[in-house]
């Protein structure tokens, strides 16, 4: 099951959909680990989309799980990247070469949907016409609002803060332009006394 | 759907303003400029603004839109382009045949309903015939800018090629002209091609050109967003029809030239409007009864609302049958 249904909320908390083909010039698909699901889910509704299809995937601890299938499907170019970090300047680069009629597809992780949206939106498209689909971890990309430091993956709520080390709170306010979440001390009046860890949407 | 700009007045603030220039173009179109009657300096305007235009015809008020084209980083004058239309309600002719150099006239502040997406790294221009007008603004703020545009501009022929010279001459890499009498055409599906990320285009013209290029668009993949139109309707005659006013509590009649709109403030009714032609959504009114069907003409209200028999834009619609009843 990697089908999440997030629960409703603020209007801040991004939401995502399905992806659907759209037609276009050229299609870029961006995903991480269980995020080749609704890139194959999506062939299973368009094919030929990928004939003009460029995928950069990251499977993150999915290893080997989807590589040849999304290589199966046919991509004019397709390249597994160790890390989101280490594909950025692939994506800048294929976003900086690219042209109106350019469709984006980003699947996967919150983190990596909203890094994504990002670079896209500053390549000049607009935020409501890229498409997203959230499969696998409901893992977060959290900024700590004190030190400003950017956690990622984070999966409990409180969770320790990797740069100044302050208990955070883990809030759905979200940050479009820095693709995160905001964390917020959570024992600020009285350190220390703070709830036990519990996952994310458990 | 976006809601209406919230004011409860009719129309937007008016100025008073001094004919101060009377511009014959070409056979078809001419050039009004104003200067304030009290030497002040005009309101800012964005590029892609329209004014609306009171005419005192008689004792009929006429109240037109027309775009501003004159350089909205000058606020000494104000310009609007007006093509004749013969076969039209009159409000052209009237400008054509009686405003005079030395007029004193009223005009609406500034009100943009087709603004530069200024995000945009680069602006197409598409226009036919006189649609080239709010380009003429748009194009003097990206040269001041530095802004990247290039423009596409249909006309009937060169005799009715409204400020083709000027743009020819003055930016001859950007302007690309093409005259129907010469069976020249913009090729639309290649020029949507090759567009860099972040390319907006705007077309302003008759309504097949401004389906046409959302249509192809689409097509081609470009978001909505990225595609801007503006077409302002003129309302259309009709048949003459009697409307209950509840609210102002009087029955009136809308005579077959008329437009719902004119015939309320003819009554007295302060009924709130901006554009006149179906665009901005400011005089959407609730229907309490009709028995009878729509003429719905606007470009505000969706398919929904207009099937549902709830709701009318007095600017452009009109209503054929045996009573009517709006909350106004
Ligand atoms: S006045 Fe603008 S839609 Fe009617």
């Amino acid at each position: 099951m990697t089908k999440f249904q997030f629960p409703e909320s603020i209007r801040s908390r991004p939401v995502y959909g399905t992806l659907e083909p759209r037609p276009g010039k050229a299609h870029l698909m961006i995903a991480d680990a269980e995020g080749a699901e609704a890139l194959l889910d999506l062939a299973t509704r368009e094919a030929r989309l990928f004939a003009q299809g460029h995928i950069i995937y990251i499977p993150k601890t999915t290893g080997e799980t989807y590589t040849q299938r999304l290589r199966d499907l046919g991509p004019a170019q397709f390249h597994v990247g160790p890390t989101y970090e280490a594909s950025v300047p692939r994506i800048r680069r294929v976003l900086s070469d690219a042209h109106m009629g350019l469709q984006v597809y980003l699947a996967g992780t919150e983190g990596l949907m909203g890094q994504a949206q990002n670079e896209a939106m500053q390549a000049g498209i607009p935020h409501s016409a890229i498409q997203t689909e959230h499969r696998g971890s409901v893992a977060r990309r959290m900024q700590c609002v004190h030190c400003k430091g950017i956690t990622e993956d984070v999966v409990t709520d409180p969770f320790v803060c990797s740069h100044c080390g302050l208990n955070l709170f883990v809030r759905d306010h979200y940050s479009r332009r820095l693709a995160a979440f905001q964390g917020v001390c959570i024992d600020a009046e009285d350190p220390g006394n703070l709830p036990d860890p519990v996952e994310l949407y458990t | 759907m976006s809601a209406a700009p919230q004011k409860a007045r009719a129309g937007a603030e008016k100025i008073d303003v001094i004919v101060s220039a009377v511009v014959p173009l070409n056979e078809l179109v001419t050039r009004f400029e104003f200067t304030r009657a009290d030497d002040k300096a005009f309101p800012p305007f964005s590029a892609g603004a329209h004014t609306v235009v009171e005419m005192r015809d008689g004792d009929r008020l006429r109240l037109n839109p027309y775009s501003l084209m004159s350089d909205p980083a000058d606020s000494s004058q104000y310009a609007i382009s007006v093509r004749r239309d013969d076969a039209g309600r009159g409000g052209s002719l009237f400008m054509h045949r009686s405003v005079k150099v030395g007029d004193r006239m009223k005009i609406s502040y500034p009100v943009n309903l087709f603004p530069l997406d200024l995000r945009g790294r680069k602006h197409v221009f598409l226009a036919g015939g006189i649609g080239i007008t709010p380009f003429m603004a748009m194009i003097a703020h990206l040269e001041r800018m530095g802004g990247a545009w290039e423009l596409h501009y249909a006309c009937r022929n060169e005799a009715l090629g409204t400020y083709v010279d000027q743009l020819t001459s003055r930016y001859p890499n950007k302007v690309h002209v093409y005259f129907d009498d010469r069976n020249q055409a913009i090729a639309l599906e290649d020029l949507l091609d090759g567009q860099p990320l972040g390319t907006h285009v705007y077309v302003c013209g008759p309504k097949g050109m401004i389906d046409w290029v959302h249509a192809t668009a689409a097509a081609h993949g470009w978001p909505d967003e990225n595609v801007h139109s503006e077409e302002f309707l003129a309302p259309q005659p009709g048949k003459p029809f009697e409307v209950r006013l509840c609210r102002s509590d009087i029955t009136i009649q809308v005579g077959e030239s008329e437009s719902l709109l004119e015939a309320m403030e003819r009554c007295g009714v302060d009924a709130p409007f901006l554009c006149r032609g179906g665009a901005c959504g400011q005089c959407e009114t609730d229907v309490i009864e009709a028995d009878g069907t729509f003429v719905h003409r606007d470009h505000w209200l969706d398919d929904e609302d207009h099937t549902s028999g709830k709701k009318i834009m007095p600017c452009v619609s009109r209503f054929v049958g045996k009573s009517l009843v709006l909350d106004r």
